[in-house]
């Protein structure tokens, strides 16, 4: 309770900071918008009905599409980054030929902001969704490989002894040994590569303009090229709010399950 | 099946080692682990192998484990050679090897599991016998990081009794505990022996722990790690560690172990 007033109480103060940045006029409005009208868009673009003249109002839901549109391609992306991630670190991990080769190329792109691949990816499948899969893809699967790498080379060989003495054989000791023993490290990879996926993915909307479904990044583009400010702000309040849900909800949990299971943090 | 017929389907086994010998090579050096080693072990005997580091004694466990494979020799179980780890064999290490994305009764579980012809149910019941026997049946399902040092040892000697083996391989167990909770599990190992009778080979470098356990006390010496001498202990169970008697037993071992020392530092 304690920790939700002091955390409500920073925000409200953030606010109003804002608000007075605002009222002082020291840039334009067109720079520094009023956290009012950027209410007013977030509300226009979501649930408000009408028009205000009696009709209905044209924008409305249309948030909660581009969300719906980014989040697909998010995650069509980020699980193919898992899939294919995750079986390439554990032979990388498992055979040092991979390690001196594999390894290394993953170790070199991982260190490749995502957003380096988006030429690449235009010149390759032009405007069109694969381009975008392709970056997030690429965004992922680097950190997916090298946290999983890390975490089966860090499985105290005991472990494997000892199942293998209870009669444990190799597909066996993977599933039931090998996997949970590394599983921090992979959960911490798969965080790192839904942050890495995430950015990946806004770096190719705003890049990657098409008609298939307008994402978050596309508004965002598409706030600059009207100089809605408001819009923008807007915008990038609904990724940053993402963001920290799909921590709290999905990875969270997990790393508190595991910190109790294992005693660690 | 009930509990009674599992706990009673498996009698303890003889155990023959014939002729053993193992070299590591590292680098440029070369280590003669085991050179020719002989070892009978009856069923239902307590031997500890004692001697100081680098003789042979942890290698020559891990060979009736079966997780190394000699250079020479065979090893026998009942008259049938080993061929990689099983069952019938099971694992004690130094340090408590638990699995901490299990708690204690599924990493009890984890060997019966992979044994045949039991139902989970009966599976359940044989795990919760040994949490009981072990002492530990308040912390059934506390995680590992929670139990102290001697209760993790408590837990792994239930894991490795569980699926019920013919042969009990304890690799110095005990050596990284307080000497309280190591004289507590003194006594817990010599109950739970009494009641199961399992064939146990138990490898250590301190002598009293050896004379306490052992019904017999086999002798190691390093390069090459050789058997140079056994000692029957004939003392009544349960023994004390602190008893005079035993110390008297601790003591001959103990001279005959610098004896063959020194004698093996004279040669280069």
């Amino acid at each position: 309770m304690k920790r939700l007033i002091t955390a409500l109480v920073f925000f409200a103060a953030l606010l109003v900071a804002w608000q007075l940045v605002y009222n002082a006029r020291i840039w334009s409005p067109v720079l520094v918008p009023s956290p009012k009208s950027v209410a007013l868009y977030l509300w226009e673009n979501t649930f408000k009905p009408g028009d205000g003249a009696g009709g209905a109002n044209p924008n409305r839901w249309q948030l909660f599409f581009a969300v719906g549109i980014t989040l697909k391609r998010l995650l069509a992306g980020y699980f193919i980054g898992l899939a294919a991630g995750i079986p390439l670190g554990m032979i990388t991990a498992r055979f040092r030929p991979m390690r001196d080769t594999l390894g290394v190329l993953a170790l070199g792109l991982q260190g490749l902001p995502s957003v380096c691949w988006v030429p690449l990816a235009l010149l390759w499948y032009g405007q069109t969704e694969a381009a975008m899969l392709f970056v997030v893809v690429m965004g992922t699967v680097w950190s997916v490989v090298l946290a999983t790498e890390a975490g089966v080379r860090n499985v105290n060989p005991i472990f494997v002894r000892a199942a293998r003495t209870m009669g444990s054989r190799w597909l066996h000791v993977w599933v039931k040994v090998i996997i949970p023993a590394s599983l921090p490290f992979i959960v911490s990879g798969m965080k790192q590569g839904w942050a890495f996926a995430w950015r990946s993915l806004m770096a190719a909307e705003i890049f990657v303009s098409i008609l298939t479904g307008f994402g978050l990044g596309q508004l965002l583009h598409y706030g600059r090229e009207l100089n809605a400010m408001d819009q923008v702000v807007g915008i990038m309040f609904v990724i940053v709010f993402i963001g920290l849900l799909a921590d709290k909800v999905f990875f969270s949990p997990w790393e508190r399950f595991l910190h109790r299971r294992w005693g660690t943090g | 099946m009930t509990l009674q017929q599992e706990l009673a389907a498996t009698p303890s086994a003889k155990l023959v080692v014939e002729g053993v010998s193992k070299t590591f090579v590292t680098g440029r050096d070369r280590v003669h682990a085991l050179d020719r080693v002989t070892l009978r072990v009856n069923e239902g005997e307590f031997v500890c192998l004692v001697g100081p580091s680098g003789c042979g004694k942890s290698t020559l466990l891990n060979v009736i484990a079966g997780l190394e494979i000699p250079d020479e020799g065979t090893v026998l179980t009942d008259g049938a050679p080993i061929r990689g780890p099983g069952r019938d064999r099971m694992v004690m290490f130094q340090e408590a090897a638990l699995f901490p994305w299990l708690d204690v009764f599924d990493n009890v579980m984890f060997g019966l599991r992979l044994k045949p012809g039991l139902t989970n149910r009966e599976r359940e019941e044989v795990a919760r016998y040994y949490v009981h026997l072990v002492g530990l049946e308040r912390f059934l399902h506390a995680n590992i990081h929670e139990l102290s040092g001697g209760m993790k040892q408590r837990v792994a000697l239930a894991r490795a009794m569980a699926p019920n083996p013919r042969v009990l391989l304890m690799d110095e167990p005990f050596a990284a505990l307080d000497a309280l909770t190591r004289e507590q599990l003194y006594g817990d190992l010599q109950r739970i022996w009494e009641e199961r009778r399992k064939t146990i080979i138990f490898v250590t470098h301190n002598v009293r722990e050896a004379a306490c356990l052992g019904d017999r006390v086999v002798l190691f010496s390093p390069h090459p790690g050789r058997i140079r001498e056994e000692f029957r202990i004939p003392l009544p169970r349960p023994r004390d560690i602190n008893s005079v008697d035993l110390a008297e037993h601790a003591t001959e071992i103990m001279r005959a172990l610098k004896g063959h020392l020194r004698a093996t530092e004279v040669q280069p």
